[in-house]
């Protein structure tokens, strides 16, 4: 790479190089300020602040790794707050990968009206959690919602969603994938890069629709199924908005109702603000790691069945 | 050649045509994208017309799929009830907006400008840096962060969510700088030679030929901050104070009974960002692929 201060041939190199190496580091300052004030010194703090019982109030007392065995030993909050959240992405993420997937497939094989299709299906994912979690509450009216009329045709009573411990976490899980455009838009962008030779050979072999479809679309796409599975999996045991307002709203307290939507955001949350700073930190690093611990699995598990065209063995 | 395939044509079966196959998925997939587009849009369309209807209307069983009267009371009531000034939350969420877009955009073109065109040494280890805090959940940053921004007093006021704009995003910074690289060298040498700054370089050539990418950044912030709840519920507790996102989930609480006014307010809250989406549909669809932003 050749730096554009280099053109001017008067001034010796040398010089040439550190200004222009001053100039970078002035370019950057913000961004190298902006790191180690709002990302490495909190994050410093923070671990710090784990190893300590600080309510706010009183000075911060080191107790050593007190929180982190409280979470794991007494504290009968945590389970339910890792049952909920293991639960709802276990079964979320999928359904969201699923239903976008089918989407891509479905927009990529029309061929009139895919701006308008494309619009329709996108549009929900640009709406804020906020506004999703009334909309949907409303449309899962156990009374007056469409949902419980649909449900009523076939004689089956609605359950009372997210009033009722039973079902609040599956009315989450049932609108999850309302706001799956831009997962659906990755996957496109995915099926558009596929080489259509490779659909015609396999015709040519006699392939069929499902065989053309795990054979090849499924393998040519796994890079976006690689990206969209990690930064779903992430986003999902981050999960806080919709069970936020759901909750406070219709069981009238936090990650009701009976902790039923307990996530672990959520429970963080409350124990930061209701002071328990210490035990929250602590919170957020054992949930750091099991980010990590996810996150490095899926990446490793991505060696077997993630598949980069440009590293093709040649056997 | 064709004149051989028509009589081959007549001995197959219709159903076993190529052409009968083709146009049987077809069918297939198109009643699939109308069922389909139907069940995703129907909220929205729920959502309207739940909002032109009084309380009477909402609780009718089987529901009145269009509303009659049309009735738009909620709208008024959202608007002038003085206890939710939702006026005031626009204002609010405008002002956010403005700041944090502005403070994005000016502070990521200039470090984006240094990692695409200026050499130094450990210039790796900081795109080393830059790669990395993707990887930081909010979580383990949060506390701390509020811990400070309280300590020097800016909690309930904007400046906890400006001013960290100012200080660049990773995300921006990466896009922009992916972009810059693009752009080719010899204008910009050109101009040195002439004795342009490195400020005149950045304003005059980098700027106007970036716009595309300056554009989708500035659109997916629009939406980001827009819809954004978490921060501005940790920072901002007084309801003057609130936005938009804010402001409705307190309405929500308040008020669940009154479900047309609720409505009301969703519509209006949605209403300014389907307008942008409308008109800047290009650079969203862009910038979704690019980035991979999924808009949660």
């Amino acid at each position: 790479m050749r730096p554009a201060a280099m053109a001017l041939p008067k001034k010796p190199k040398s010089k040439q190089r550190r200004r222009e190496a001053i100039l970078f580091y002035i370019c950057i300052a913000p961004f190298i300020l902006g790191i180690l004030l709002f990302q490495l010194v909190p994050m410093l703090s923070s671990l710090v602040l784990s190893f300590t019982n600080w309510d706010i109030l009183s000075p911060p007392k080191f107790i050593g790794i007190q929180n982190y065995i409280t979470a794991f030993t007494s504290d009968p909050n945590f389970p339910i707050i890792l049952r909920v959240t293991f639960t709802y992405s276990l079964v979320s993420v999928p359904l969201r990968l699923a239903v976008a997937l089918l989407l891509a497939v479905l927009l990529n094989e029309a061929t009139r009206g895919v701006g308008f299709f494309r619009t329709a299906f996108y549009l929900p994912a640009i709406v804020s959690s906020v506004a999703a979690a009334v909309l949907w509450t409303w449309v899962l009216n156990p009374l007056y919602g469409p949902v419980s009329g649909l449900l009523g045709l076939f004689r089956i009573t609605s359950p009372n969603w997210f009033s009722d411990p039973h079902y609040a976490l599956w009315g989450l899980v049932l609108m999850s994938p309302w706001g799956v455009g831009g997962e659906m838009m990755i996957f496109l962008a995915g099926l558009k890069g596929i080489d259509k030779q490779l659909y015609e050979s396999a015709e040519l072999d006699g392939g069929g629709r499902l065989t053309k479809f795990f054979r090849i679309t499924i393998p040519m796409l796994s890079p976006s199924l690689f990206f969209n599975l990690v930064m779903s999996i992430i986003g999902a045991l981050q999960s806080f908005d919709t069970a936020y307002v759901i909750s406070t709203a219709h069981a009238g307290q936090l990650g009701g109702p009976s902790k039923s939507t307990l996530f672990y955001m959520i429970y963080l949350y409350d124990r930061a603000f209701n002071g328990h700073m210490g035990y929250a930190s602590a919170l957020a690093w054992i949930l750091f790691v099991i980010i990590m611990i996810i996150t490095l699995l899926v990446v490793r598990s991505s060696s077997v069945w993630v598949y980069y065209e440009a590293e093709r063995k040649s056997s | 050649m064709s004149t051989t395939v028509a009589p081959v044509r007549r001995t197959i079966a219709f159903y076993k045509t190529k052409k009968f196959q083709a146009l049987s998925k077809n069918v297939v997939t198109y009643i699939l994208l109308v069922v389909l587009s139907v069940v995703f849009l129907f909220p929205f369309f729920w959502m309207i017309e739940s909002s032109l209807k009084t309380d009477a209307q909402i609780f009718l069983w089987p529901p009145q799929w269009i509303p009659k009267p049309v009735v738009w009371s909620n709208y008024v009531q959202a608007f002038s009830n003085p206890q939710l000034p939702f006026l005031e939350f626009f204002k609010n969420t405008m002002i956010l907006e403005v700041g944090i877009i502005s403070g994005k955009l000016i502070s990521c073109v200039m470090i984006a400008y240094g990692f695409a065109r200026l050499n130094a040494p450990g210039k790796n280890f900081w795109f080393g840096v830059l790669l990395a805090t993707f990887m930081i959940p909010s979580a383990v940053t949060m506390i701390p962060q509020y811990i400070i921004f309280n300590y020097i007093g800016w909690v309930n006021t904007y400046l906890p969510l400006i001013v960290p704009a100012f200080f660049g995003e990773s995300y921006a910074i990466f896009l922009m700088r992916q972009f810059f690289m693009t752009i080719p060298r010899e204008l910009e040498e050109a101009a040195f030679m002439d004795g342009a700054s490195t400020y005149k370089i950045i304003r005059h050539i980098i700027v106007p030929l970036s716009t595309p990418i300056l554009a989708v950044i500035a659109v997916l912030s629009f939406k980001d901050i827009w819809n954004n709840f978490f921060q501005p519920l940790l920072y901002l507790n007084s309801k003057a104070k609130y936005t938009l996102s804010i402001g409705l989930a307190y309405f929500n609480g308040q008020y669940t009974v009154h479900m047309g006014v609720l409505m009301a307010a969703s519509v209006v809250l949605l209403i300014p960002l389907v307008i942008v989406f409308f008109f800047a549909q290009k650079a969203f669809v862009e910038g979704i692929t690019l980035t991979g932003l999924t808009g949660r």
